[in-house]
């Protein structure tokens, strides 16, 4: 008999016990799962509408979102003409609402966007975007809005002619509407303004130059590089921070209902343990084996919160509401967190535990025979 | 007679002047018990409940410290820690009344606890089982739970699991007292063969005078103090002894 076969024992003979500190962990890890990966895919999502186009965002210094942030157009054609910058797109973001959509993401681009330029035309084209007046729709949009090409989109207060439908890879796109620039200015009353520009230099190495020129021709606004804005944007790192708190928390409901079980485990077998203890375990042994347990309930929780996980993100996938706002993927290192935090939560559930198991008192616990 | 019991031989083991109390010393369970038992003797601790048997049995085995006295095992002191935890996985093996083994284990897994304990090789430990459930004549029973044993197999399994790493020395406590008469018997035999057998010292708290007077010591606890009535215990009858 191995010791791992004297751990599988104890975990079997309560298997209520076991199975309810399983689910703890299980709930840990599929909240974690499913919050952190919702809410990192959201951030990745938006960030990949800015990281696809361009090397260098610039956007308004000390904003706390960007829907806030005011680029003047002439600055950005001032960019535009400075040497080694081959190009700088303004792109405006708003956020307007339909009868039973309170949120549609609205970009305010031009017809050299590339986003418009990549996306899969599914009705109408990108020539005519610019002179139509009119909006292009992610084919989502199209289809929560119920509305086809040259239809009325009823958007705020206003009605848009659908001069296109675009199918794009970004949920936040598909699921969002494109409008000329001039008329997103008019629209959301920022005439004259974008919220970024999207910065493509001739040669990596200006990256940093044209940085500084930012930094010395604009001191309004701030140039960051598009993989280092993931993570200096505070509204990104206020949803990851949250994604990862809501789940901490979850995580420690987790790691209680397994300090509860092996207390529980602990209390029981008083008088099991120390009979161990009269037949050579030492301490030590005594400690493996109730670590080894809780190890044991947080492995089954892993896998069946990563299981619940994926399952809930796959019915969340479903949901009409969430269509093209969820990134579903889950990411590997999203995934080794989540386990690496659900076996330390098993551990620290088990250290009172263990450390109670380790001081019982072999006489004592036998002289209530 | 006094309570200094003075060595057959070179003692395997030797307590001096032990002292033990319970209940912030309201309870004086030990007063100086003195002891010295040879390789290989097989000792009776006879007395009523709450004389002080187990808690001597406790005592030697480290399992207890004493208010005063102490304990020596070969000559060294019993230790603690490490030291104690390396006594009871290779010299020092314990029977108790109740089986004590562990539920949802096999007869086997059980036995092998100690095996486990001290980390003796597979090979080894399971030509030492089979060894020892054919002395035992529970082999066949061998990967049956506990659940489903009777009493006697039971405590068969228990003095398999305090053999398995070849003690120098059996602390048994009560090993006959839950079960029937045959039983009793057989199991107290049994226990007597395998330790004269392997050379093994014994020491047996009971109750059962009939099986104490067929060790080699019979020692009387009475009010926390040994009395050696060896020789006078075989020459009392059952009644007589009784009345001890």
């Amino acid at each position: 008999m191995t010791f791992l076969r004297l751990i599988l024992t104890n975990t079997r003979r309560h298997l209520i016990r076991t199975l309810i500190g399983v689910a703890g962990i299980a709930f840990g890890v599929a909240a974690m799962m499913t919050v952190v990966t919702l809410l990192q895919g959201a951030v990745n999502m938006f960030q990949r509408i800015l990281n696809d186009d361009s090397e260098i965002i610039v956007f308004e210094r000390h904003v706390s979102d960007l829907f806030f942030s005011n680029v003047k157009i002439e600055d950005i054609a001032t960019m535009r003409a400075w040497p080694g910058v081959t190009n700088a797109m303004p792109s405006l973001f708003g956020l307007v609402s339909s009868d039973d959509r309170p949120v549609i993401a609205c970009f305010g681009v031009t017809e050299e966007a590339p986003r418009l330029i990549s996306a899969e035309w599914l009705a109408g084209s990108l020539d005519k975007f610019e002179s139509s007046e009119g909006i292009v729709l992610g084919s989502r949009a199209a289809e929560f809005l119920k509305v086809d090409l040259g239809d009325a989109a009823p958007l705020g207060h206003e009605s848009f002619t659908v001069t296109g439908i675009v199918r794009t890879k970004n949920g936040f796109e598909d699921g969002g509407v494109f409008m000329p620039l001039a008329q997103a200015q008019e629209f959301f009353h920022k005439e004259g303004v974008a919220s970024i520009a999207s910065v493509t230099l001739d040669d990596d190495r200006q990256r940093q130059p044209f940085i500084a020129q930012i930094k010395e021709t604009f001191p309004d606004l701030t140039a960051l590089e598009t993989e280092e804005f993931g993570n200096a944007y505070s509204q990104f790192r206020i949803v990851k921070t949250t994604a990862w708190a809501v789940g901490g928390c979850a995580f420690l409901l987790g790691g209680l209902s397994v300090a509860n079980t092996m207390i529980m485990s602990v209390f029981g077998r008083i008088r099991e343990i120390a009979i161990l203890r009269v037949n050579g375990f030492s301490p030590a042994q005594i400690a493996g084996l109730i670590f080894g347990e809780s190890t044991l309930v947080a492995l089954a929780g892993v896998v069946v919160g990563i299981l619940v996980g994926i399952g809930s993100m796959l019915v969340l996938q479903q949901v009409p509401l969430l269509q093209g706002y969820v990134d579903t993927e889950i990411h590997g290192g999203v995934l080794g967190v989540v386990m690496a935090l659900a076996l330390l939560t098993g551990l620290a559930g088990a250290l009172y535990p263990a450390f109670y198991a380790t001081r019982i008192h072999p006489a004592e616990a036998l002289r209530f025979e | 007679m006094n309570n200094i019991i003075p060595p057959l031989s070179s003692p395997i083991v030797e307590f001096r002047n032990l002292w033990k109390s319970f209940d912030k010393e309201r309870i004086q369970v030990l007063r100086g018990a003195s002891l010295r038992v040879s390789q290989g003797e097989s000792v009776a601790l006879v007395g009523a409940s709450g004389s002080g048997k187990s808690s001597l049995l406790h005592l030697i085995a480290g399992l207890d410290e004493p208010d005063q006295g102490a304990v020596y095992v070969n000559g060294e002191p019993l230790g603690s820690g490490r030291r104690l935890t390396q006594r009871l996985r290779h010299q020092i093996g314990f029977v108790f009344q109740l089986h004590n083994l562990i539920p949802n284990l096999t007869l086997r897994e059980n036995c092998m606890i100690p095996s486990v304990a001290a980390g003796v090789k597979k090979k080894t430990a399971d030509a030492r089982l089979l060894y020892l459930a054919n002395a035992t004549g529970i082999t066949d029973r061998l990967d049956h739970r506990i659940q489903d044993l009777s009493g006697g197999e039971r405590q068969r399994t228990a003095l398999c699991r305090a053999l398995m790493n070849s003690p120098q020395i059996i602390l048994a406590d009560e090993p006959t007292g839950s079960l029937d008469d045959l039983n009793r018997v057989r199991v107290f035999e049994l226990l007597l063969e395998l330790v004269r057998k392997e050379g093994i010292t014994l020491i047996m708290a009971t109750h059962d005078l009939e099986l104490g007077r067929r060790c080699d010591r019979f020692l009387r606890v009475q009010r926390g103090v040994l009395f050696d009535e060896t020789k006078e215990q075989q020459h009392l009858g059952q009644d007589d002894l009784r009345a001890i």
